[in-house]
């Protein structure tokens, strides 16, 4: 990736206790995001999306703990004190999550918002100044000024979720982490929505962590994608050469099994994720894999590099070395039973 | 499918509205509130066996139209014959003997089981509820056939689960199941998918579409996706704000899409191939209020085409002036915005608007704005709908040409309600064009 | 497979699913649920066996021909002690026990009986049924208790005979407004929920939709109401007692009357006639109390906490692979 990034995520651990034991929701992740640059999130529900997003920036309920690093700007977020990622949270990370309306305080006007959040963070601006820079920031995103001093309910819904992203970006994050922004939008609104997204990096050179489960929005808005299962990213590149030649199994076969206008015949991946408590032994997606080999449920995959800055969790993609003898082998199964789904 | 296949339901211009409770002083006052028009005005035909896909935005009426089909919901005018009986005039009582005819299947799969009923409990019901089975032992048995058959087996592991032990398409199996159990001729399906999956979402559809060819089903999808319904519909209907603005066979929209929202849907949709791009001329703006619709054609606010006849009207000079706003700095804007003032006018639904020049301004001041206006954006399909411009007594006047309403018509292979297929509409288009007041 | 078993079977599961929240209460929850029904349970078993557990009956003054002496201290033969009309307070104490369940028992009864459904039919078809009830019902709730109870009993005293039941029913009057407050309300919501609609889909009858639909999501919440409601009518009906409009003392014993025939005693020094009536009271009151909140920490999804298993990153991972690989 890019010079110097903005967000280095080294073998982050983030795991929820529950009466049944832990819920290993991210287990061992390693991400980068560098400045203007757009890294989209895809997986299954409940592959851990939200919760790598959230746990960058340290929101994370009572019981759940996290282990490994979050680099910011050189500065390991994991263990930082409930204060210092409070201070941090606005004017250095955002977050814009998939509810706009649960998350603008419905008694406020949008003016006020805004000059809260501004005071909140940089209390040494004007009055003047604070209302230029949330008028020039909500007009970027086509909010017109006369509506100013409405209240949330007044606004339609791709409306609020643009001031929902007016509000994180008046305090120029350099790290925006958006949790499916547009999932509960129309196709037309969404499509403005990621165009906007996608003018972020030009306008203000922000680093965006785009999480969906649409792999459509990634290719449409996103440089690099992140595919994760089962609390792991299993490969990460260039959105282009990803989709384009998907090298682990999981990435094609969600890719084949999405429906697109150039679908032409079904498609879908046998079997359910698993439950994360007690996740598959060696690579978690053998239960599900049409390529497995013996060497699969044995021995957890490690990860390789291709072509520079491609990478996949998975044994098909060596390393040989590591392979025993013999583990190179397909086995065969039966089919699984078509209920055992998500 | 052949044109002359038998009819299963019929529409007929079908109105539903919702009343909105009005404030305690209109009611105090005896104002009845205004409406929704939910369904505005719909005709359309459910030929036997056939998959109707009925695609448009969240508020476009699609769940109404389908709520309505099924009784769910009161017509407010308009008939819905099925099978020869008109169900908008049937008691409750006889509904319900229908109701083993047509059935539904919902959007969320988590909220249409009752949490207290087990699966099996859920999935035969329906037979308890007509007297369908003599005891609970031949209810199983016919539950444990059907759930056989949407693929919950092996059937002893679901049947005495509660909807809480299973996974979001596994439930939207087992409500398929209870909708199927009775042998029904029509399902009506909301966005059965919507809530899954993509990884599971192909499955169902796969599900739907054995059972459709084994039970003989003629299925009424709802959608707003423009890509599942492509797979799975024999013909679409585009829905916009309680009407249906296009009507044809699947491949003939999808090949050639006619009414611009039909276009501007397509286009928008995000697709995982990273060549294609979504194009920046997409319509701006959002679904407005379906109590106050727009003059005219209900799509013309955001329509790149529209054109003189399409019923422009004053909140459009609104809209316009708040777009230029917003991409204006902010003392462009405070001035603009101290000339022209609050402008109540341009909060109506009307053709002609005064507007009073505010802080000194006068109405030629104003016109000189709205000129600015257009010079910065000539090609704002505003502009043809406008008719006269005039400054008077401090004052500006703007009136527009008077709407007219698009009919849905035949173009080609598919029906299209817009006025670029009218003929007389664009006659009516260009006789305007020679009769604008510079 | 032989269908009985089939059934128990299946019985046992949806017993178990009820129970579930119960097994699986911790902390403090889990401490008041029980303390609460150990309380409540240990009143049952001397209402119950009140018989062979009391020395003497209520109203017992003599025994082999002797009267007992009047205002004996607690000690011998007497382990409570006795009243100024010479009875026992620990047969006093027992036999309450008997009257003050049976009351609120039977005005639980009553209670849910008229309550529920009346809130579950005026959820669900709302209307001029609905408005009637609830204007209705909201004014008997904003009537102070006590005073509504008072009127009842008076009201009723020279047409019933039995005591029990005359103060059974004001007490039930005083609480069905809650029952139906809090059943309707949830009506409400469950009403709008899309199984409702489904099953109308499916042409159901309103009755029926009401029954299997509606009524079993609703009457969750009602447990831990009634035995909320159960711990306030003891006061009630204690209080009732003191001011003379309880049971008769004829007709059984009852706390509230003894604990007021005592309140002269106590200026005498006489502290054992007042005292134990009064720490009856104070302690069943208390056990129907936890046994309530209880209740309503473990069912109440919202304050519901479980027991987590804390993280331990370090716990060792699942090594089954390696065997699946020499198969
Ligand atoms: N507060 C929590 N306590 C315990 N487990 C949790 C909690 N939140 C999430 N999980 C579990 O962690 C896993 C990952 O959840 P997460 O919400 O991160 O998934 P996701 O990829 O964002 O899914 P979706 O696409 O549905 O939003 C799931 O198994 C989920 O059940
Ligand atoms: N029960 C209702 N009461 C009042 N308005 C409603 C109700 N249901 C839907 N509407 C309104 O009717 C319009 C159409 O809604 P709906 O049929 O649900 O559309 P869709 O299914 O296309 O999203 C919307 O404006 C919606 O707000
Ligand atoms: S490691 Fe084996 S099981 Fe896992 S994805 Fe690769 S081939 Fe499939
Ligand atoms: S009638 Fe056609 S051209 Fe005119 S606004 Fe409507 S869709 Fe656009
Ligand atoms: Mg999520
Ligand atoms: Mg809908």
């Amino acid at each position: 990736m890019s010079a110097e990034p903005v967000l280095t995520v080294r073998d982050l651990r983030l795991w929820y206790g529950t009466p049944r034991g832990s819920v290993r929701a991210v287990d061992g992740v390693s991400l980068e995001i560098g400045a203007g640059q757009t890294l989209g999130l895809v997986g299954e529900s409940g592959s851990g999306k939200s919760t790598l997003g959230r746990g960058i920036l340290g929101l994370l309920p009572e019981g759940a703990k996290s282990d490994g690093e979050v680099l910011y700007k050189g500065r390991n977020l994991v263990g930082a004190s409930h204060r210092e990622l409070r201070r941090l949270r606005g004017p250095e990370l955002g977050l814009i999550f998939q509810e706009p309306m649960t998350r603008l305080d419905p008694l406020m006007r949008i003016e006020d918002q805004f000059r809260e959040t501004l005071e909140q963070h940089e209390s040494k601006l004007t009055d003047a100044e604070i209302r230029r820079r949330s008028l020039d920031t909500l007009g970027r995103m086509g909010i017109p000024p006369t509506r100013f001093r409405q209240y949330p309910h007044e606004f339609s819904g791709g409306m609020r979720q643009r001031i929902m992203i007016a509000l994180a970006l008046v305090l120029r994050p350099s790290l925006l982490v958006a949790d499916e922004p547009t999932t509960a939008l129309d196709v037309i609104v969404e499509a403005q929505i990621l165009r906007i997204l996608a003018d972020l990096k030009e306008n203000f050179g922000t680093a965006l962590l785009l999480i969906t489960h649409n792999l459509g929005i990634v290719a449409e808005a996103c440089d690099h994608v992140a595919v994760m299962y089962a609390g792991q990213i299993v490969e990460e590149g260039p959105a282009r050469d990803v989709f384009a030649e998907p090298k682990h199994p999981y990435t094609r076969e969600l890719l084949r099994s999405t429906i697109s206008l150039d679908t032409r015949e079904l498609h879908s991946i046998p079997g359910a994720p698993p439950n994360l408590i007690t996740p598959p032994t060696g690579c978690h997606f053998h239960p599900r894999c049409p390529d497995i080999m013996r060497v699969c449920p044995a021995k957890d995959p490690i990860e390789t590099r291709h072509d520079g800055d491609r990478r996949v969790l998975c044994w098909l993609h060596g390393p040989e070395s590591e392979i025993p003898p013999g583990g190179g082998e397909p086995i065969e199964r039966e089919r699984i039973a078509v209920a055992e789904e998500a | 499918m052949s044109a002359s296949a038998e009819t299963l339901v019929s529409v007929r211009g079908l109105k539903t509205y919702y009343s909105i409770r009005g404030s305690f002083l209109d009611r105090l006052v005896g104002r009845t509130g205004a409406a929704v028009r939910a369904v505005d005005d719909i005709s359309l035909d459910l030929r036997k066996g056939e998959v109707l896909g009925l695609v448009g935005e969240s508020g476009s009426g699609k769940t109404t139209l389908g709520r309505t089909i099924l009784g769910l919901v009161p017509a407010t005018s308009g008939t819905v014959e099925f099978e020869g009986k008109d169900i908008t005039k049937l008691s409750e009582h006889d509904l319900r003997e229908l109701r083993r005819r047509m059935q539904i299947v919902f959007q969320d799969p988590h909220a249409s089981l009752n949490p207290a009923m087990t699966i099996a409990q859920a999935v035969g019901h329906p037979l308890q509820i007509h007297g369908l089975a003599q005891d609970k032992e031949q209810v199983r048995a016919r539950v444990a056939e059907v759930l056989d058959r949407v693929g919950l087996s092996p059937v002893e592991q679901f049947m005495d689960k509660y909807p809480s032990d299973l996974s979001g398409g596994q439930k939207q199996r087992a409500v398929i199941a209870r909708a199927i159990i009775l042998n029904p001729v029509l399902l009506v399906a909301d966005e059965p998918v919507s809530m899954l999956d993509m990884s599971v979402r192909a499955k169902i559809l796969e599900l739907m579409l054995a059972l459709k060819r084994d039970f003989d089903l003629t299925y009424l999808y709802v959608t707003h996706d423009l890509a599942t319904a492509k797979f799975f519909c024999d013909r679409i209907a585009i829905m916009y704000l309680g009407r249906i603005v296009e009507i044809g066979p699947s491949e003939a929209i999808y090949e050639d899409p006619k009414h611009p929202y039909t276009q501007a849907l397509l286009r928008a949709i995000p697709e995982p191939d990273p060549r294609r791009t979504i194009p920046r001329d997409l319509p701006r703006g959002e679904v407005p209020d379906a109590a106050k619709p727009p003059l005219g054609c209900h799509f013309r606010p955001r329509c790149p085409r529209a054109f003189e006849v399409c019923g422009w009207e004053a909140r459009d000079l609104k809209e316009l002036l708040e777009r230029r706003w917003a991409e204006m700095g902010e003392e462009g804007f405070d001035a603009e915005r101290a000339a022209v003032g609050p402008a109540e006018s341009l909060n109506e639904p009307a053709t002609t608007a005064k507007l009073h020049g505010h802080g000194g301004a006068s109405g030629a001041d104003l016109a000189g704005l709205l000129e600015k206006a257009r010079t910065g954006d000539p090609d704002d399909p505003f502009w043809t709908g406008v008719k006269r411009i005039a400054s008077e007594n401090g004052a500006l006047e703007v009136d527009w040409f008077d709407p007219v309403d698009p009919r849905l018509l035949p173009a080609g292979p598919v029906e299209v309600e817009c006025h670029l297929y009218d003929e007389a509409a664009l006659a009516e288009a260009a006789e305007r064009r020679g009769a604008r007041i510079p | 497979m032989a269908t009985a078993t089939v059934r128990a079977q299946r019985r046992t599961v949806a017993l178990r699913r009820a129970f579930a929240p119960i097994a699986e209460a911790r902390g403090f929850a889990r401490w008041m649920l029980f303390a609460g029904a150990a309380i409540t349970l240990m009143f049952v078993i001397l209402a119950a066996f009140a018989p062979l557990l009391s020395p003497y009956a209520f109203d017992q003054y003599q025994a082999n021909g002797h009267r007992f002496a009047q205002l004996a201290r607690p000690g011998h033969g007497h382990i409570l002690g006795t009243t100024v009309q010479s009875t026992d307070v620990l047969a006093r104490i027992v036999y309450g026990a008997q009257t003050e369940l049976e009351v609120v028992g039977l005005a639980l009864a009553f209670g849910l009986a008229v309550g529920v459904p009346l809130g579950l039919v005026s959820g669900y078809f709302g209307g001029i049924l609905d408005r009637g009830s609830v204007f209705f019902m909201d004014a008997m709730f904003a009537f102070p208790p006590l005073l509504l109870a008072i009127i009842i009993a008076f009201l009723l005293g020279s047409s019933v005979s039995s005591g029990v039941l005359v103060a059974a029913i004001a007490i039930t009057i005083v609480y069905v407004p809650q029952y139906f407050r809090v059943v309707r309300n949830h009506v409400i919501s469950v009403r709008e929920e899309q199984y409702v609609e489904a099953a109308r889909a499916l042409g159901a009858k309103p009755f029926t939709i009401l029954r299997r639909y509606v009524f079993f999501n609703v009457v969750q919440n009602v447990p831990v109401i009634a035995t909320l409601n159960a711990a306030d009518a003891v006061l009630t009906l204690t209080a009732l007692g003191f001011i003379g409009y309880g049971v008769q003392p004829t007709q059984g014993a009852e706390w509230g009357y003894d604990v007021s025939r005592a309140v002269t005693d106590v200026a005498s020094g006489i502290w054992w006639t007042g005292l134990f009536p009064g720490l009856a009271i104070v302690l069943l009151v208390s056990g129907l109390t936890l046994l309530g909140e209880g209740l309503n920490e473990t069912i109440n999804p919202v304050l519901r906490r479980r027991a987590i298993r804390q993280v331990d990153f370090d716990a060792p991972s699942f090594d089954a692979g390696a065997e699946f690989y020499e198969a």
